[in-house]
């Protein structure tokens, strides 16, 4: 008779339903507010468990039980093996070391993002130079705001140092930036997964608008001062979008060329070090809408603006690169 | 949707197993791409609801401030496009970083994201698989609409498009374990998680003399016992679970299971028709329960009917 078998559920049932009541509230993020003892008894409760349906699959023939610990353990397993990070510990491993470490980690791909970029900018001055009516092609009307081939030197100087009538609009602008240019950054990253040929080319598209405005600045005599006015804000913000670039890059690598590991392995374990990196990415951008919203605003100063773009862009390397914890 | 069909709907599915640090295996059930859809869906109604609600706040909010003349207008506006920028990114994120590892929308279904290693879901594979949505989900649309906006000269060009783009969406289609893009690159799966019901043991009620009355009138020679397996012992016990007492006076329907079942069970056991079967099926299953059950125990699994003995 299955009187073992009657035996083995009375036994156990009140662990099994005392796991399930300590899982459904951990589950609602109410485990902070439980005695320590019951946080203590959590695992135990699922390695009893556990070890009940091992038995139980092996000699219960009650289908509805099994069933039962199934589920039962799979949601301790959650809640027992998923656990994260107290908010505190994970920012500070996170800023501490994870995220230099990705950065590090797609070093060798910035490297090549940067490449690109820079090839669209030289590929963008050297049209736009040769031959004033490329620039319309390349730069969209929207975004050219005024600053388009026929306008003159004067008109070209007062976009770089307008503080505005209007300073209370600078924090709508650098929101809108910040938004906009994350946008970018987000699907810079994303199209690495086609092999990274997307992400190639939305760099260089970028770069060759850079380089068209640089070359109308140049025309009219402004290059030095469109120098400040772009990288104040410029070498953190196109450091991020070439960090972006580059973790894209690092997905579609690992996809062509996935190594000793199997390609699945090898992708989600780019894909790992790509997300951490992507955080990264976002708050630059973050901080590099502030400088293009309020410092380039505020300071006019041309020396000023390039010691900051220097300043800014030295911390990010440093950080970046310079600090090895091993 | 019934919560205590879960368990027995979810085995018809294709399965994950999961190879735990203690060494048991836990299987999840793969949810249908139609509940991760529904789950998405639910979630944008759910971020437009909330961005509408926003938009008119601030709105409400900057006409008062107007009158006021304190100017208050650019603040709004901040919180406006930041507000709409988190909704875009980081609903997703936020919430699938939580203790469910799931978005309202998810969890209105009973799925969850999980780590394909086994391992703790961390916030950076939550972030590569939802910033990989930008490919899947949005590109498609911008294709779509760049073909509205251009004449017929560029349809074949759209069509390229959507048709690259497609690839990126369509792609948990394409996999047994219905992973999207994301999922592929930050390691991750979505599975169902059933909630654990426990049924009563059905054996156990009837041993302590908590079935109906009469029970103890049958008995089953070693032969009848034989005919069946642990697969019919389990479909028993579904018919068995779902069946109601009967109504003294009212017959059972002619397509109510225990009808059904009781009737193929006599055919086979060779027992004469006596009233209600419910009592005879409740009988036979706790038997041959008890002697399978017994026999699994010496190392013989009697799968089904047609394993000889």
């Amino acid at each position: 008779m299955s009187q073992s078998q009657i035996a083995f559920r009375a036994e156990r049932e009140a662990d099994w339903q005392r796991l399930e009541s300590l899982v459904t509230r951990a589950e609602k993020g109410a485990l902070r507010k439980l005695p320590p003892q019951d946080v203590l008894q959590l695992p135990l409760l699922y390695r009893a468990a556990l070890s009940s349906l091992a038995v139980a699959r092996e000699t219960s023939l009650d289908k509805a039980l099994t069933d039962y610990l199934e589920s039962l353990c799979a949601r301790a397993f959650f809640v027992v093996h998923g656990r994260r990070q107290p908010l505190g510990a994970w920012t500070r491993q996170f800023f501490g070391s994870d995220l230099p470490a990705a950065m590090r980690a797609i070093a060798g791909e910035t490297l090549v993002a940067t490449l690109v970029l820079v090839l669209g900018i030289i590929a963008g001055y050297a049209l736009v130079a040769g031959d004033i009516t490329w620039y319309s092609a390349l730069v969209p009307d929207a975004m050219a705001g005024g600053r388009d081939a026929s306008a003159s030197a004067a008109s070209l100087k007062k976009t770089l140092y307008s503080t505005g009538s209007q300073n209370n609009g600078l924090e709508v602008f650098a929101a809108f930036l910040f938004s906009n240019n994350s946008a970018v950054a987000i699907f810079t990253f994303a199209l690495g997964f086609a092999f990274g040929v997307p992400t190639i080319l939305l760099l260089l598209y970028n770069g060759a608008m850079a380089g068209a405005l640089i070359a109308l600045f140049v025309r009219a005599g402004l290059g030095f001062e469109l120098g400040g006015w772009l990288l104040i804000h410029g070498t953190t913000e196109l450091f991020a979008i070439v960090l972006a670039g580059g973790a894209g890059l690092s997905l579609g690598r690992a996809m062509v060329f996935p190594g000793r590991m199997a390609r699945l392995a090898a992708l989600s374990r780019a894909g790992r070090t790509a997300g951490t990196a992507m955080m990264g990415v976002v708050l630059m951008l973050m901080v590099a809408a502030l400088l293009e919203g309020f410092g380039r605003q505020l300071i006019v100063i041309d020396s000023v603006r390039y010691g900051v773009a220097a300043i800014m862009f030295g911390l990010w390397c440093l950080y970046f690169y310079g600090v090895r914890d091993e | 949707m019934n919560r205590a069909a879960r368990p027995a709907r979810a085995s018809a599915r294709p399965l994950w197993a999961l190879q735990t640090p203690e060494g048991v295996a836990l299987s999840f059930a793969i949810p249908p791409g139609g509940e991760r859809v529904a789950a998405f869906v639910i979630d944008i109604l759910l971020m437009v609801a909330i961005f509408v609600v926003l938009t008119i706040l601030l709105l409400v909010t900057g006409i008062a401030a107007q009158g006021s003349a304190l100017g208050g207008g650019s603040v709004l506006l901040v919180l406006w496009v930041l507000g709409g920028f988190f909704l875009r990114f980081f609903w997703f994120t936020l919430f699938e970083c939580g203790a469910r590892g799931a978005t309202p929308g998810k969890r209105r279904q009973g799925i969850r994201v999980a780590s394909r290693s086994g391992g703790p879901l961390t916030p950076a594979m939550i972030v590569a698989r939802n910033m990989l949505r930008e490919i899947e989900i949005f590109l498609p649309i911008a294709m779509l609409s760049y073909r509205a906006s251009q004449g017929l000269a560029d349809t074949a060009m759209a069509f390229a498009g959507i048709g690259w783009t497609g690839v990126f969406l369509l792609f948990p289609l394409f996999n047994k374990q219905r992973l999207r893009i994301g999922d592929v690159i930050a390691g991750t799966i979505v599975v169902q998680v059933p909630r654990p019901v426990l049924a009563p043991d059905l054996a156990a009620d009837l041993a302590i003399g908590a079935g109906p009355a009469g029970t103890a009138q049958f008995s089953f020679t070693d032969a009848q016992l034989d005919v069946y397996g642990i697969y019919e012992l389990q479909r028993l016990e579904t018919v068995l679970r779902g069946a109601r007492p009967q109504i003294p006076g009212r017959p059972r329907k002619d397509d109510d299971p225990v009808v059904i079942v009781g009737k193929a069970v006599r055919a086979k056991l060779g027992l004469p028709s006596a009233g209600d079967d419910l009592a005879l099926l409740q009988a036979y299953y706790a038997a041959l329960k008890a002697r399978l059950e017994r026999s699994v125990v010496m190392g013989r699994r009697k799968v089904d009917k047609f394993d000889g003995a």
